[in-house]
């Protein structure tokens, strides 16, 4: 059992590093195995109400009158509340960052007030005994409405010719221009320029258990208690406390299980604002979890992109320059507290990010339409920036008749490089790329693969071999957000305490959603302060018991609320030295802390187990000198600042067979090799890794939120909204390359969001290679069959 | 729509009796009359599930079929199978193999896997994914639930 003491990752070390590294299942998966897990629908309260919304069944319409009368007479039913009454409880928002220079978004209230800006958009709220009893009475609400004309296309939204925020003066929410010195030039004067446009589908989260908020506002102290499906209870403290004007101290948020994140649950909905009103207005528990039809119409939904990329290329295949605009529509607001800004601020972060070009231009336009609101889902804008990039690198080396592998081996940017600044002004500290590169070539057996890829193609059969390498923003710094004024923490906590019996109780500020969190963190603990995993017990999810701290998001939860454990078990482990010493009467330098006792350092003699110390130190201090205090609870917190984000890298690998008189797709194989620093749990890494990966094939090949030209949202249920199940998934083998990073001891990157990241990439280029072939290729995320075909079709009418 | 009806059912071992509303889903039933919160409701059309319970020794969608459907019947949950210690093998290997991560598919995904374990015979893993089709699961991708069945059908063989 290691004493985790050095840097983890200090050059040459042959320190024990305990649990650090290994494949310990989860301990809180128990309950979970046996249904006893404890989601928000399971909770039980005295005086529960549940609340329902009657939701804008147009995209764009004037609220002229609702009419309530039949609703309230209906049995069990409290109150039927419209936006003008929750104003009365929830200020309105506006999100905006500072950063983002001229973001514009109006102000948005938890109710709808006037005018509805989207199909599913609540315009009231029905409070009753039960939920069935509160959506009967929403049946019975009675609406005028005036219809208003539609913003659907985003091209349209561009142009403004009708304008959905009359006071903003266009649709646009957000523009940024990025052009290096010298770009336009070495565009103009390249030997090859290839160009494409790219759209990517707008698609949604889907967790399987929906947005879920129980709030419990207590008159008597004027406090709040809400539990709450979030990724970010501090973060809703906060909000919470400042629109419904309750001091921060008396809000209190409690996140127990939560069914299913990846970004959709780090946001904030009106309707869940409603809720926690509602606790307030009517002084008892109020409790909404959003249904399946509600939830596709109002989840964030994310991704919906056109972008026009170009090449610059020498004939030899050295990338010189990146060029793109991408537009890309976000709903009638910005979604608060983040923006929906970032997700195309990230396209234009990120595009080419692997590769060692040195010119760069790109543009954005984020504009509004009346479609639900789209913001941050699991990988923000790395599908993209990674699609367009590993797309159109696939189609120069398709010009230059270079192997896909060997053009991607001559403009990465080399493993010697770091740190490096990249043009869009990012800078990285050490990527390995080469390192990834050779290891995915060797892991799939590349050259084998394109043996048998040609020896098939004489046979009928035409398969497509897909790479994509990436980069991926982790451990972000206060640049990310807290730079622009949102009051999100870029900083995470851990509090540590001995109990009497030995045992070992962690409270981080970094939440858990099944990623295994809790898991690594009792790994952490467990190898810093010398004791057995099953001694430690991890406490996350309350901003009543833990130390502040942004919550899990941006693949963060590892690097910085692990680094926070890591100190803080270190800090206790010095601490526990310092009672045994007192105890045993010896020199402190002489102990060491292993196995659950103290011992010899030198000749690991046991001298004290930690559960005497405990007894000790809280029920006989009086035995101890008189001017000894034992301090058996420790808090340590984490910021990473050296960096902007911590980035990681990695390549992925897709095969991929499709079906020319069909368009079916048929996924055989997925590969990904992952460079996350200092791995933790590998089991969990590469669970994260698989998991984020089918999130990406889904939106390459199944997932899109379908439209009308009214704003009415076609596929809104999971009949007809397809996402990924169990008999379409490839196997997926996952490797890793480990660079720690060196800005803290423990030096774990983030791995969360990788595989959905590259996935889509990796897919995308194997599906063209083997349509290639054909003279055909797809640029249009999902890849239907239909899109498939027809992309067959305009290759045989072209030739 | 109101109408009342009296059902009488054994849940989990355990002779159940209870006035309904014929209208109230046989997942809604348990949950919310009998506080089994173990079965998760995820789409309530039959397309996700999350639901899945054992009626009469046979897998059915909590949400598709109403309370008094299960009037006279045998009706087995998460819970019940549980402390019946018959899902126990298929808990640990999804433990060891970190088959669930969120853990609000796992109850029906467990459900649908011991039926495949109760039919034994020789499952290929192209079997497996088959037969879990009807499971979604969005943390994992799938393979670690694979696997885990997969084991344990093996060791049983």
């Amino acid at each position: 059992m290691g004493r985790a003491e050095l840097p983890l990752h200090a050059p040459g070390t042959q320190l024990d590093k305990g649990y650090i590294g290994q494949s310990v299942p989860r301990p809180n998966a128990q309950r979970l195995l046996q249904g006893r897990g404890a989601f928000i629908d399971d909770l039980r309260f005295p005086r529960l109400a549940h609340v329902a919304f009657f939701r804008s069944p147009h995209a764009h319409a004037k609220i002229r009158q609702l009419d309530f009368s039949k609703a309230l007479k209906q049995p069990g039913v409290i109150g039927v509340f419209d936006g003008r009454a929750l104003a009365e409880y929830c200020t309105p928002w506006v999100a905006v960052l500072a950063h983002l220079k001229g973001i514009k978004s109006p102000p948005q209230h938890a109710i709808a007030i006037e005018r509805a800006c989207w199909q599913g958009e609540a315009c009231a709220a029905v409070v009753a005994d039960s939920r069935t009893q509160a959506e009967d009475a929403v049946g019975l609400i009675e609406a005028e409405w005036e219809e208003l004309p539609v913003v659907v296309d985003m091209e349209e939204a561009l142009k403004g010719k009708t304008i959905i925020h009359g006071e903003l003066g266009d649709n646009v929410c957000f523009r940024r221009e990025l052009e290096t010195p010298g770009a336009a030039e070495a565009l103009a004067r390249a030997e090859l320029v290839v160009e494409d446009t790219f759209r990517f589908g707008r698609h949604t989260g889907v967790c399987l258990e929906g947005r879920a908020i129980l709030a419990d506002y207590n008159a008597g102290e004027h406090s709040l208690t809400v539990y709450h499906a979030t990724q970010a209870p501090h973060m809703m403290q906060d909000i919470f406390s400042r629109h419904l004007n309750i001091p921060e101290a008396n809000v209190r948020v409690i996140t127990k299980d939560v069914g299913g994140s990846f970004g959709i649950k780090v946001h904030v909905y009106a309707d869940e604002m409603a809720t926690a009103a509602l606790s307030v207005m009517l002084r008892r528990p109020v409790k909404f979890v959003a249904d399946r039809l509600e939830s596709f119409l109002s989840d964030i939904h994310c991704r919906e992109h056109r972008v026009k990329v170009k090449l610059a290329v020498s004939k030899t295949g050295e990338i010189l320059a990146f060029d793109l605009d991408d537009l890309t529509a976000i709903g009638p607001y910005s979604v608060y507290p983040r923006t929906s800004g970032i997700e195309g601020n990230q396209v234009v972060n990120l595009t080419g990010g692997p590769y060692k070009h040195q010119h760069y231009r790109a543009g954005l336009h984020v504009v509004f339409t009346n479609k639900n609101v789209t913001c941050q889902y699991r990988a923000v804008g790395h599908p993209i920036a990674v699609a367009l990039t590993e797309g159109i690198v696939d189609l120069a080396a398709q010009k230059l008749g270079m192997d896909p592998a060997e053009f991607r081996r001559k403009n990465l940017i080399p493993d010697d490089a770091y740190p490096y600044s990249f043009p869009s002004g990012l800078k990285f500290e050490q990527l390995s790329h080469h390192q990834c590169l050779e290891k995915l070539l060797d892991v799939m057996n590349y050259r084998q693969l394109r043996e048998e890829q040609q020896r098939l193609r004489g046979e009928g059969i035409y398969r497509g071999i897909g790479l994509a390498a990436m980069i991926e923003v982790t451990n972000p710094s206060p640049a990310f957000y807290g730079v622009g004024g949102a009051r999100i923490s870029a900083q995470d906590g851990a509090t540590l305490r001995l109990e009497p019996s030995g045992m070992v109780t962690v409270m981080c500020s970094v939440t858990e959603q099944g990623q295994g969190t809790e898991a690594i963190f009792a790994q952490i603990a467990a190898s810093a302060l010398g004791v057995s995993i099953e001694k430690v017990k991890v406490i996350t999810g309350d901003t009543g018991v833990t130390p502040y701290g942004g919550g899990t998001w941006a693949s963060r939860g590892a690097g910085i609320g692990g680094e926070a454990v890591l100190q803080a078990g270190r800090a206790l482990r010095a601490n526990v030295l310092e009672v045994a010493a007192a105890i045993l009467k010896l020199d402190r330098q002489e102990l060491d802390v292993q196995k659950n006792s103290i011992v010899n350092r030198l000749t690991g003699e046991a001298k004290l187990p930690l559960s005497e110390l405990g007894r000790i130190a809280y029920f006989r201090p009086d035995t101890l000198p008189a001017d000894f205090q034992s301090e058996l609870t420790v808090t340590r917190h984490y910021t990473p600042r050296q960096y902007g984000f911590t980035f990681t890298n990695g390549i992925q690998a897709s095969l991929a067979e499709v079906d020319p008189d069909t368009g079916f797709v048929k996924l055989l194989k997925h590969w990904c090799v992952e460079d996350s620093g200092t791995v933790i749990n590998p089991m969990l890494a590469d669970e994260q890794i698989r998991g984020g990966v089918v999130q990406g094939i889904g939106a390459a090949l199944y997932e899109e939120c379908l439209y009308g030209p009214d704003g009415q949202l076609l596929n809104g249920n999971m009949a007809d909204y397809l996402v990924p199940m169990a008999l379409e998934m490839p196997d997926i083998v996952c490797a890793h390359v480990q660079t720690p990073t060196r800005q803290s001891q423990l030096g774990a990157k983030g791995c969360g969001e990788a595989g959905t990241a590259g996935a889509p990439a990796a897919v995308m280029n194997a599906l063209n290679d083997a349509l290639a072939p054909l003279g055909a290729r797809v640029t249009q995320m999902p890849f239907t069959p239909e899109r498939i075909l027809q992309g067959i079709a305009r290759a045989r009418s072209r030739a | 729509m109101e109408q009342a009806l009296d059902i009488a059912l054994t849940v989990n071992g355990t002779p159940v009796s209870r006035r309904v509303l014929a209208r109230q889903h046989l997942v809604d039933f348990l949950r919310e009359e009998l506080g089994l919160t173990g079965s998760h409701i995820g789409c309530e059309q039959g397309v996700c599930g999350a639901c899945t319970l054992r009626v009469d020794g046979e897998i059915v969608r909590g949400c598709l079929m109403l309370a008094v459907q299960a009037n006279g019947c045998r009706v087995e949950t998460i819970e019940g199978l549980s402390d019946s210690k018959e899902l126990a093998p298929l808990q640990k290997a999804f433990h060891e193999r970190n088959a669930l991560q969120c853990g609000f598919c796992t109850p029906g995904m467990l459900m649908a896997a011991l039926d495949l374990v109760r039919q034994g015979g020789e499952v290929s893993r192209e079997k497996i994914r088959q037969h879990i089709s009807g499971n979604y699961c969005r943390c994992t991708g799938y393979q670690a639930i694979v696997d885990a069945i997969e084991e344990v059908l093996h060791g049983k063989g």
